[in-house]
């Protein structure tokens, strides 16, 4: 299991690292997608297997396939990759990853002078999930309902005009 | 099982939320950032279902489902708003849409 943390780690972080590099946009969700897998290896190592399911069928399953079918619709065509390409040049980039770097050598700075606690091994299971999910959390699962709703209502507003 | 030190799961965490941060400033291509923003919300998951690893409880990881809900929803906002953009401008390219500029 700690293997599968460090190797599902370092496969996300790659994985992720890519999508910036690709200008094909099939090929940048297709590493997303890999990313979103190693998270979810990742969850299942910390010991979260419902967490681990539901982002292979909900993140990797449906919001992936989301970004597939708009592709699909869009029919891209190779000027757009050309366009992408031009914007990947080093003028552009530094700037943004000298400031990424800055911030991501503080947080891991931060985060290593602190006492080294190690991770509890037990397994938090679905039904202590669904018990907490439907107890004192009721009220965050109405309004996660409500914020659906408004999302699938949003989505058809927005694209009842765009697609005639 | 144990032995992962929590602040490797957190650091994770940020790099991946931090790769999210850098692609969005780097791509100007809308159907990019939009993917950038998915990874950002999952290393902000991933952070919930670490902290929910050390501490033994559930609450992390029912935040996640929250976090799940969310990025459905943003999801289906973005990708209708990508498809509006498409439709006015012929371009995925965000800088085209800068009518609103003084």
């Amino acid at each position: 299991m700690i293997v599968a943390f460090y190797v599902a780690g370092g496969v996300a972080v790659l994985s992720t690292f890519l999508v910036i590099l690709q200008t094909n946009a099939i090929h940048a969700l297709l590493y997303t997608i890999l990313s979103l897998l190693s998270v979810a290896i990742v969850f299942f190592s910390l010991g979260a297997p419902l967490v681990a399911a539901l982002e292979v069928i909900v993140y990797a399953g449906a919001i992936m396939v989301l970004f597939v079918f708009v592709v699909m619709v869009l029919n891209l065509s190779p000027e757009t990759e050309g366009v992408d390409r031009a914007w990947l040049q080093p003028r552009t980039w530094t700037g943004p990853v000298i400031l990424t770097l800055i911030l991501i050598g503080e947080l891991v700075y931060i985060l290593m002078t602190r006492a080294g606690l190690t991770l509890e091994g037990a397994a938090i299971g679905p039904k202590q999930v669904s018990l907490a999910l439907y107890g004192p959390y009721l009220l965050g699962v109405e309004l996660a309902s409500i914020l659906l709703l408004a999302g699938l209502v949003g989505a058809y507003h927005l694209g009842r005009d765009a697609l005639d | 099982m144990a032995e992962i030190p929590t602040q490797y799961g957190i650091i994770l965490a940020a790099i991946l939320f931090s790769l999210g941060i850098a692609g969005i400033l780097i791509r100007r291509n809308i159907f990019f950032i939009l993917i950038f923003v998915e990874v950002m919300l999952n290393a902000a998951g991933l952070a919930f279902v670490v902290a929910a690893a050390r501490w033994g409880q559930a609450d992390g990881q029912v935040m996640f489902i929250f976090i799940l809900a969310t990025a459905a929803a943003e999801v289906a906002i973005g990708l209708g708003l990508l498809l509006r953009l498409h439709h006015l401008f012929k371009t995925l390219n965000v800088d085209q849409a800068s009518d609103l500029r003084g």
